[in-house]
């Protein structure tokens, strides 16, 4: 793979600074700073209930954070429901359990939210659609209901529903969780595909070939706070903190 | 020993077995009866003695269907007629067939007009229920309220016509100020229709005679006909009252999840004909005296309160029922609270909730002959009263009752029908 085509550049995509969170009275996320700049692609890692998945639920606000700033692509994060609704459309998700709707053809899912978020014109909409179908290789489906389709092939739709809004950053919370082994490699390669085109990403995963390959940074999370990041090689030949050594040797010790 | 090694073990199939009949005692009419009927000596004998009930009950109904009298005046002519065999009298269906139907009191040569509204009606709900019929035909729907007042209280036409015009001016204005809040939108929507209708006043009153068809009022409604109108007012106003309900009850906002909350509970922890004799006595005690509040209109706000608590529980029951992730990824695709409910939530909410609505609407249409109960002669009003306490036909209970439950199941049994078409339509292969 060509190193050369994934430059990032000095603009600042997302920041977090301070960040805490708490469950009612439980800790969740403490003191996170993060900055993630434009085409970066950062894998989150660590043991589950370490608040990974909390961290980038928090950036669109599907979860709300207490205390800290959080600013994603010039808007900050409020209450104000205007910037949420802004954020959220800049900003795409692909979830562990896909979250198609399972009422509407696969084409429709990919159209919904264009037509009535960017009141995108449904002829349009539904070129747009076919052309990130086509993308995620499935094109042939569009006409299919999501139980009809495959893990994998949902995921897939899944990320291509997420494209039509054309956002500018996407998340991925566990994307290849909740697949048989055979189907995580076509998640993957159309993962890695976005990655060669310069979309930033925040991916929780523990593919940690994928990290090898795509990322441009990993970090450690335990506890609610993060506890290294580091360039992928250097994070998984010679890893600094104790946690992360052994967090390491047990996913990767078999 | 030698020649078992002569034949190798491995094998390779060369001509496909063709396909063959089944025997006759695997398929066909004679193994289904042994199967379902015959199949082993218990399941015979219980075979046997259902046949032999069977029997009894169609040997025992068929004179009297047969031997029917229908052409009578009174329950005297038909003993005679019949002299001491077995028979129905089923004159007293065609003798007071009009009063089944509409009550005793609704002018006769106005029947016409409900039965337009009837008929109406059926164009007016089928764009509502098969979505392959054109959408243009929902403008029938949305006329056909205010015609079907028109066509059976009669009365100006332009009484339901301001009442329409008042709310689509209160749309209006809703749309207009929804964009600054939605507080704002309703409340200004609501002055709006109502400021319209205490206007019309005094356009309708100098023109009571405009269009005018003769009035009949609520008190001369009777017979299946008022069921009808109960029924079918009650469903389509309770099925979004119960969504909103259900919604308010999930919702984040204290004070409205609060007072969605007490008016569910409350409302379903009271028994229908105890909100009914309060629509019918209780009510008059609160209102300024000479307020004329009518009687149907009270007694479609109880009934429709009823069924709107019931079906708001079963919407829940949908609501819960979907993971959390549709909502989630509504959300992170963009879309608004409205969007999404509109969108994504409520339509797979409603469809799991089919069967639940269905057992309320059909359970709602049959409560409608608790009406009775308050001095209102619907269908069971008027055999309860006026027909069976005449003298003509003082005794005649088959013959009603069986008509009664002519009346109420065919319509009953399509619902039920149309919603388990309903629910195959919605299949889409999901679970």
């Amino acid at each position: 793979m060509a190193e050369a085509k994934l430059q990032v550049s000095d603009e600042i995509a997302i920041s977090i600074e301070n960040m805490n969170k708490w469950y009612g009275t439980f800790h969740v996320l403490r003191d996170i700073d993060l900055t993630v700049n434009r085409g970066e692609r950062i894998v989150i890692c660590g043991p589950s209930g370490s608040g990974k998945s909390t961290l980038i639920r928090c950036i669109n606000a599907l979860e709300e954070h207490q205390q800290g700033r959080i600013e994603v692509d010039g808007t900050v994060l409020s209450s104000d429901i205007k910037n949420i609704d802004k954020i959220r459309s800049e900003v795409g998700m692909c979830f562990q359990h896909f979250n198609l709707f399972p009422h509407l053809s696969i084409l429709e899912n990919c159209t919904l939210a264009p037509i009535w978020v960017r009141k995108t014109p449904k002829k349009e909409a539904e070129e747009l659609a076919m052309y990130f179908l086509e993308k995620v290789k499935i094109p042939e489906q569009a006409d299919k209901y999501p139980g009809q389709l495959s893990g994998g092939q949902q995921q897939r739709v899944a990320i291509a529903r997420s494209l039509c809004m054309q956002p500018r950053i996407m998340l991925f919370d566990e994307p290849t969780s909740a697949l048989d082994p055979e189907m995580i490699k076509e998640v993957l390669d159309t993962m890695i595909e976005l990655a060669e085109e310069g979309m930033t990403m925040l991916c929780v995963t523990h593919e940690m070939g994928f990290a090898r390959q795509v990322a441009n940074r990993v970090i450690f999370m335990d506890q609610g706070q993060i506890v290294e990041q580091n360039e992928p090689e250097a994070f998984f030949n010679n890893p600094q903190s104790e946690r992360t050594q052994l967090f390491l040797s047990q996913i990767l010790g078999h | 020993m030698s020649d078992t090694n002569t034949t190798p073990v491995a094998f390779v199939r060369d001509a496909m077995l063709p396909e063959q009949a089944a025997p006759i005692t695997a398929a066909g009419p004679l193994a289904w009866i042994k199967k379902n009927l015959f199949d082993g000596w218990f399941n015979s004998i219980l075979t046997i003695v259902a046949i032999y009930f069977i029997y009894l009950i169609v040997s025992g109904a068929f004179p009297w269907f047969y031997n029917g009298v229908w052409t009578t005046d009174s329950l005297a002519e038909c003993r005679e007629i019949l002299q001491g065999k077995t028979g129905g009298c089923f004159s007293v269906l065609t003798e007071r067939w009009p009063q089944l139907l509409f009550g005793f009191k609704y002018p006769s040569e106005e029947y016409w007009r409900p039965t337009i509204a009837f008929f109406a009606l059926f164009v007016a709900v089928a764009p509502v229920l098969f979505n392959k019929l054109p959408r243009k035909l929902l403008i029938v729907t949305a006329i056909f309220p205010f015609a079907a007042f028109w066509l059976i209280w009669g009365g100006s036409i332009l009484v339901p016509i301001m009442v329409a015009v008042g709310l689509i001016v209160g749309y209006v204005v809703f749309t207009r100020l929804v964009y600054q809040s939605s507080a704002m939108g309703m409340i200004g929507g609501l002055v709006a229709t109502v400021a319209v209708w205490m206007l019309s006043g005094y356009i309708t009153d100098p023109l009571s005679g405009f269009l005018a068809l003769e009035p009949v009022p609520s008190r001369d409604m009777g017979g299946f006909m008022l069921n009808f109108i109960l029924g079918v007012t009650c469903v389509s106003l309770s099925l979004p009252l119960g969504i909103l309900l259900a919604l308010g009850r999930q919702s984040d906002m204290l004070i409205i999840k609060w007072i969605c909350v007490v008016f569910i509970e409350f409302i379903r922890g009271v028994p229908l004909i105890t909100l009914l004799f309060v629509a019918n006595v209780v009510l008059g005690y609160f209102l300024p005296p000479g307020t004329n509040f009518d009687l149907i209109l009270r007694v479609i706000i109880m009934i429709t309160m009823f069924s709107a608590a019931y079906i708001a529980e079963v919407v829940r029951g949908g609501l819960a029922a979907l993971p959390k992730g549709q909502a989630e990824a509504a959300g992170s695709l963009g879309l608004d609270y409205a969007q999404s409910m509109r969108l994504i939530i409520l339509p797979q909410a409603l469809k799991i909730s089919i069967p639940g609505i269905v057992n309320v609407a059909v359970g709602l249409f049959k409560d409608t002959v608790l009406v009775s109960v308050i001095s209102m002669f619907d269908l069971v009003g008027m055999i309860r009263g006026p027909i069976l306490a005449s003298t003509e036909w003082n005794g005649v209970y088959w013959e009603l009752w069986l008509a009664a439950v002519l009346f109420f199941f065919p319509i009953c049994y399509g619902i039920s029908q149309y919603s388990q078409w309903l629910e195959r339509q919605l299949a889409t292969g999901h679970r």
